[in-house]
């Protein structure tokens, strides 16, 4: 990996990630003038009184929600997969990219849980909703992964850290369908949008966007991923680094009189 | 028995180790010197198993010690004495003294009359045999982790510091225990600031400074 | 194998025996168990009929958090004197070392289970209508918390802020044993009109996984 990274100094930028990075700022802008924007909120006719119901602008939040969640899955994968490989080939590479895929993860799983809070708030007239299956799957996630980034904080060794990391991580991800199975058979109804994309009228311009979304916020999650890799990778070579300085330094520091003294041989 | 090349070894970042060489051959016995700090507990660590060298080789008892499934095998086979006692507070010296040999596989349960024995040999009163951990006093315990250690019988022994904490009784029947090991053909490593008491067995001596070895009279 | 179970046994008497002499978890973690049933009686309602409603949810909580003393215990044991560096030179399997420590754990947890049905019987009134679900819940969820329990002490271990590491670690993964058992006890003190034995489903599933990886897993972190 360290020949293929361009990377200079101490900067974890390079020719690559700056276009990436100007790529995704450029498709921000456009995500969001097309979700505040350009498209149309949900205002449909009720079948029998006529009147207007829907999500309204709510629905918005849509284009930034739905990408958000599926991305967050795809980066706890990531990380289930990266610990998986530490666990077999126990190569740093796997370390640090479980971990990077673990932070960003939690990131993007943090404001799935606010967007899609803030998007209930008017739909469903409470801040937070038990009954719904989805929300309460990504809590416990956010939960389980918060406690992961903990733990590796609060481990010194990094060949710990490593190893317990990838343990926790596949647990949490191999815990989650059966956290998803029970939290579905406990609560029966559930507000989520299930049948979001068949409700709405899909114009063109809802899809697009949604698409566009999807495109967006797979930008963001590799501009992170690619960063925070990066950084990792250059903490790991810091510490070795510093650990050959250490042993050169001990070998040099031997002082002939000091272990003399402490052997109690003298001249 | 114990080969060592070039190993480093690795304490969270701090090289305890820097490129040691050390080769010891079945029946030595080698007194282990150094300044604090120096590696000595590392090392003996790590002939036990107990932790993986970042880079060299380490070989005991024919084991592959950069393997950790072979550094679990070889860990039933050593008897390493540690700073520690690791024994259980409220269970009795019998109690800890047992589970501890069934521990490392003995496959019968010792006998009373072995665990009397040892305890005996380090000068433990009858008395108490039956009495809870948390009531002895620290050279007592010593005695009592020492028994559990003897009532094993291991090829290697690796001992660090065993004269800390006892009394002069106390450093003499460790002498005689070491002395008993020797005689029985043993191999025996022993890491002491007790310098006089060890060199009347004529050991090989060998130094560590800074992680690596410094001086050895048997190289 | 039977080297295996020799050692699991091995482990797991040492731990319920040093329980018996220094009675930690009937001594202290057993009153905390009444203890909690009682904080939830003043937080909710002195009318039994409203404890009696949340009787299952309560005692579950109650269980869990029970079920961290018990397993701080557990892994604390080990931290005294290098006891742990002595189990790692004796060359045991940690396998069969994960297995005596989660059943040590697991007969405690058996023992507060006891407990707190006799305490939510008397305090909040509750009738076991269905006792043997109760029996096979309480087995199963003790076997799942006991399992998961024992590997999250391990990897919680040694670093200094194990104790407030510990329960944001487990807690969240043990989410589908609350909501379960939760559920069972639902039907078994015949609260709502569930089916709890499909519920013992999801727990027997729980409870099968938690045993087999946790030996699993332990395996690999102690292997360092």
């Amino acid at each position: 990996m360290t020949e293929t990274m361009t990377t200079n100094g101490t900067s974890t930028g390079s020719r690559g990630s700056r276009v990436l990075g100007a790529a995704t700022l450029l498709g921000l802008a456009t995500l969001l003038l097309f979700a505040f924007g350009l498209t149309e909120p949900d205002v449909r006719l009720h079948p029998t009184t006529g009147g207007e119901i829907g999500q309204f602008d709510a629905v918005r939040l849509l284009y930034l929600h739905v990408p958000l969640a599926v991305l967050m899955y795809v980066a706890f994968v990531l990380c289930a997969v990266a610990s998986a490989g530490y666990l077999i080939r126990r190569t740093p590479w796997f370390d640090t990219m479980a971990r990077a895929a673990a932070e960003v993860g939690t990131v993007f799983c943090g404001l799935v849980l606010v967007t899609g809070s803030i998007w209930g708030r008017p739909v469903w007239n409470t801040w937070w909703e038990w009954g719904d299956v989805r929300l309460m799957t990504t809590l416990v996630l956010f939960l389980m992964f918060t406690g992961y980034l903990a733990l590796r904080r609060a481990t010194v060794d990094p060949r710990a850290a490593a190893l317990r990391g990838a343990i926790v991580a596949l647990v949490a991800v191999l815990d989650l369908p059966l956290v998803n199975r029970s939290v579905e058979w406990w609560e029966n109804r559930t507000l989520h949008q299930k049948s979001t994309l068949e409700e709405l009228k899909i114009q063109d311009l809802t899809l697009f966007t949604l698409m566009l979304g999807f495109l967006v916020f797979g930008l963001v999650l590799t501009w992170l991923l690619l960063h925070r890799f990066r950084v990792g990778w250059l903490e790991r070579e810091d510490v070795q680094h510093g650990v050959a300085a250490a042993i050169a330094e001990r070998r040099a520091a031997i002082d002939e009189g000091d272990v003399d003294a402490a052997v109690g041989e003298g001249t | 028995m114990v080969e060592l090349n070039a190993v480093v070894a690795l304490l969270g970042r701090f090289p305890a180790l820097t490129g040691l060489d050390l080769r010891i051959e079945a029946g030595e016995t080698v007194l282990l010197q150094g300044p604090n700090g120096a590696g000595k507990t590392t090392l003996l660590r790590l002939c036990a198993g107990l932790l993986a060298p970042q880079s060299g080789s380490v070989t005991v008892l024919g084991h592959d010690l950069t393997l950790g499934p072979e550094r679990r095998a070889v860990r039933r086979r050593v008897g390493l004495l540690g700073h520690s006692t690791g024994l259980y507070e409220d269970l009795t010296v019998a109690e800890n003294v047992r589970f501890w040999a069934r521990a490392a596989g003995l496959d019968a349960e010792p006998s009373v009359e072995r665990v009397v024995g040892a305890l005996q040999r380090l000068g433990l009163d009858d008395g108490l045999l039956d009495l809870p951990v948390h009531r002895l006093s620290a050279g007592q315990r010593r005695r009592t982790s020492l028994a559990a250690l003897v009532v094993r019988r291991p090829q290697l022994w690796l001992l660090d510091e065993p004269h800390a904490g006892l009394d002069q009784a106390g450093r003499n029947v460790v002498d005689t225990l070491i002395g008993d090991a020797v005689a029985a053909g043993g191999t025996v490593v022993v890491s002491s600031h007790e310098l006089e008491r060890v060199r009347s067995l004529s050991p090989r001596v060998v130094t560590l400074a800074g992680g690596t070895v410094h001086r050895d009279t048997g190289a | 194998m039977s080297r295996f179970l020799a050692d699991a046994r091995l482990v797991a008497a040492k731990d319920l025996r040093i329980e018996a002499r220094s009675r930690v978890v009937l001594n202290q973690v057993a009153p905390f168990a009444l203890l909690v049933l009682v904080l939830f009686g003043f937080a909710l309602d002195a009318d039994q009929r409203t404890l009696r409603t949340f009787a299952p949810g309560l005692f579950w909580v109650a269980v869990l958090l029970c079920a961290l003393l018990a397993i701080q215990r557990s892994v604390s044991v080990e931290q005294a004197d290098g006891a742990l560096t002595g189990l790692r030179l004796s060359g045991m399997s940690p396998a069969a070392l994960f297995v005596g420590k989660a059943a040590a754990v697991f007969v405690q947890l058996v023992v507060l289970e006891v407990l707190l049905t006799a305490g939510i019987i008397v305090l909040y009134g509750s009738q076991i209508e269905q006792p043997l679900l109760v029996a096979a819940t309480g087995l199963l969820a003790a076997v799942a918390v006991a399992c998961t329990g024992t590997l999250y002490g391990a990897l919680a271990s040694g670093l200094g802020v194990r104790e407030t590491l510990l329960p944001i670690l487990l807690l969240p993964v043990l989410a589908p044993v609350l909501i379960g058992a939760t559920r069972a006890f639902d039907d078994a003190l015949g609260n709502a009109a569930v089916d709890g034995w499909a519920w013992l489903g999801l727990l027997a599933v729980f409870a099968v996984v938690a045993t087999a990886g946790g030996a699993l897993a332990h395996g690999t972190l102690v292997e360092e």
